[in-house]
């Protein structure tokens, strides 16, 4: 598998959707080598769906504090995920954990960005809250930008020295 | 952005409960003395006890396997033979044994990925599975092969791993092929070598000297068949209880406390142990002839005292279950049809199936178009509750003397024993000392 998008979280948890939505908006409108997959969480499942991508973009809710919609993105190769992609027990394993799982088994996709969108509700129910939707709109087409139709494992990073985007 | 004509393809898996919810632990001591220890469980299952009201039944097992993303296929099996109980149907025969063979599955990757992940990094010295992992890369691949092996049968007879949707009151949508399952065979070979491996890795782990008595609770296969437990039996206990699952409220209670959202229970009024140190000290006698040598080997005795030998007993278990998981595949013969007819009617059903953390209940009453008027559910880690809190009150007034952020951590690693559902229970365990 050449190039993988992966949206990682729950869409009965409101914004914890905003993974999946990102995966949703990109189904079938990327080429043929880039799958476009969404997952609930859990490590073991994340490390399983990036086995054998040369290049993957994983997008991710994040609860921060930061403001609802606030976009981050990260370069997975270049170190390990801020502590805000991190659950605080080590019961619940996401993206981060994933990340690091796959670093220490030798694992790591070439290239890894990780993009995280601020939720605001992670609630009972379906459907983003507005900041979010606005959020994941915008990381759908950074997202696309980042998979080069030419060249899989080139893309052009465009963030602030933050992550920010 | 330019929609480009070519196709891509799409892999979608549906959603679970994501980890949630806040746990905390509110410990009490006045000058040495452990005053309280209150253990708060988020409870998504009162959440879902509401909603059921007034869907039709054969919703239920769908809708509650929401409930967990770590056990969905517990939830699907309590609600099935609850339903089927409400209507007065049984499944036999290989549809009962597909069940078993898919709960087996469910056994396999829930344990393998405690054992590994969640469990063995605190005897190891780490402080998660990801640190473990830099040391202990090939241990850490076994366990991540094993979850696999056990997401592969899941995704065989449930058509995925998470919230499998083959499974309906009266059995399953669809039979897999008898090709696709003899296929499973090697696979499941593998996985029990890799199961021995594992009990032979755990069982020489530094144990903590510490003996907890407390009542155990498991399912007890009673007549012909002599089963480790899965989806059938009487409730037993180490203190005499045998009692049907049909009179479970008579003897279990749960109660509200106004420390927490969760109820807690009770068993005539006492604290009880569930799960695999309780099937395990109630039914030894039903494992797989090489589960009990490799668990004498392991030095567990015929009862496990000792909370922190649960990851043994874990190991144990995912022995059994590969065994029990060959079994079932090399005596398969194909039903005429995936499922048994169900058709609704007015009454109450009951139904108490082994999930890989203990006995978790169900009761539904229906109406005679089988809309469910009310429905109860007791899950594993909330009856565990009152026992924990029982083992963190000794173990704190042990260990006063810990600055608070050890002590934290050190309550973290006791939970762990209870391998609690993350769905269901901690999360993030907030330790409040208040010491006066």
């Amino acid at each position: 598998m050449a190039a993988l998008i992966l949206g990682v979280g729950n869409p009965l948890r409101r914004d914890d959707g905003a993974g999946a939505a990102v995966a949703g908006r990109l189904a079938g409108r990327l080429p043929g080598h880039v799958t476009v997959a969404a997952v609930p969480g859990g490590a073991a499942e994340i490390l399983a769906a990036l086995q054998g991508a040369a290049q993957a973009i994983l997008v991710d809710a994040t609860s921060s504090g930061a403001p609802p919609g606030t976009v981050r993105r990260f370069d997975a190769a270049a170190g390990p995920l801020p502590a805000s992609f991190a659950r605080a027990s080590s019961h619940g394993l996401g993206v981060a954990e994933a990340v690091e799982l796959a670093r220490a088994l030798g694992q790591l996709p070439p290239h890894l960005v990780v993009y995280g969108i601020e939720g605001e509700d992670f609630g009972m129910g379906e459907g983003l809250t507005p900041a979010v939707v606005a959020a994941m709109e915008r990381v759908a087409e950074a997202v696309a930008r980042d998979i080069d139709a030419a060249n899989p494992v080139h893309y052009d990073v465009v963030h602030g020295e933050d992550g920010g985007l | 952005m330019n929609a480009l004509p070519k196709k891509t393809r799409t892999l979608e898996v549906d959603c679970l409960a994501r980890v949630e919810g806040e746990g905390g632990l509110y410990v009490k001591v006045r000058g040495d003395r452990v005053e309280d220890v209150k253990l708060r469980i988020f409870e998504p299952p009162r959440f879902f006890e509401a909603f059921l009201r007034g869907r039709r039944f054969t919703e239920a097992p769908d809708l509650t396997a929401r409930i967990c993303g770590i056990c969905p296929v517990a939830y699907q099996m309590s609600a099935c033979h609850a339903i089927e109980e409400a209507c007065g149907v049984t499944v036999g025969g290989p549809l009962r044994e597909l069940r078993r063979l898919l709960y087996c599955g469910e056994w396999i990757e829930s344990h393998a990925l405690h054992i590994y992940l969640l469990h063995a990094p605190d005897f190891l010295g780490y402080e998660s599975g990801i640190h473990m992992a830099a040391d202990h890369a090939e241990e850490v691949q076994r366990g991540l092969e094993l979850k696999k092996i056990g997401n592969e049968i899941m995704t065989l007879l449930g058509g995925r791993s998470i919230h499998p949707i083959n499974v309906r009151v009266g059995g399953f949508y669809r039979l897999p092929a008898q090709r696709e399952l003899k296929n499973l065979i090697d696979r499941l070979e593998h996985g029990l070598a890799l199961s021995l491996d594992t009990v032979r890795w755990v069982a020489r782990f530094p144990f903590p000297d510490f003996e907890q008595a407390c009542e155990t609770v498991a399912l007890r296969s009673s007549g012909e068949t002599e089963e480790y437990p899965l989806n059938e039996g009487r409730l037993v206990s180490s203190h005499g209880l045998d009692l049907a699952v049909a009179d479970y409220e008579s003897r279990f209670r749960e109660e509200h406390v106004a420390h927490s959202n969760a109820l807690v229970s009770t068993l005539d009024g006492r604290p009880y142990l569930v799960g695999p140190v309780a099937r395990y000290n109630l039914n030894a006698d039903r494992l797989s002839p090489l589960a009990r040598e490799m668990a004498e080997a392991a030095g567990l005795g015929p009862v496990c005292r000792n909370p922190f030998q649960s990851i043994v007993v874990r190991a144990v278990e995912l022995v059994f279950a590969f065994e029990e998981a060959l079994r079932i595949l090399r005596a398969y013969e194909e039903p005429d049809r995936p499922a048994v007819d169900v058709e609704p009617r007015a009454g109450t059903g009951t139904g108490c199936t082994e999930a890989p953390r203990g006995i978790l209940y169900h009761r539904y009453r229906l109406d005679a178009e089988g809309l469910i008027q009310e429905a109860r559910i007791v899950p594993p880690t909330s009856q565990n509750q009152k026992q924990i809190e029982a083992d963190l009150r000794s173990f704190v007034a042990a260990h006063l003397d810990l600055p608070d952020d050890r002590l934290t951590w050190q309550c973290e690693q006791a939970i762990r024993n209870y391998d609690p559902c993350i769905s269901c229970a901690t999360h993030f365990l907030k330790l409040e000392m208040d010491r006066s």
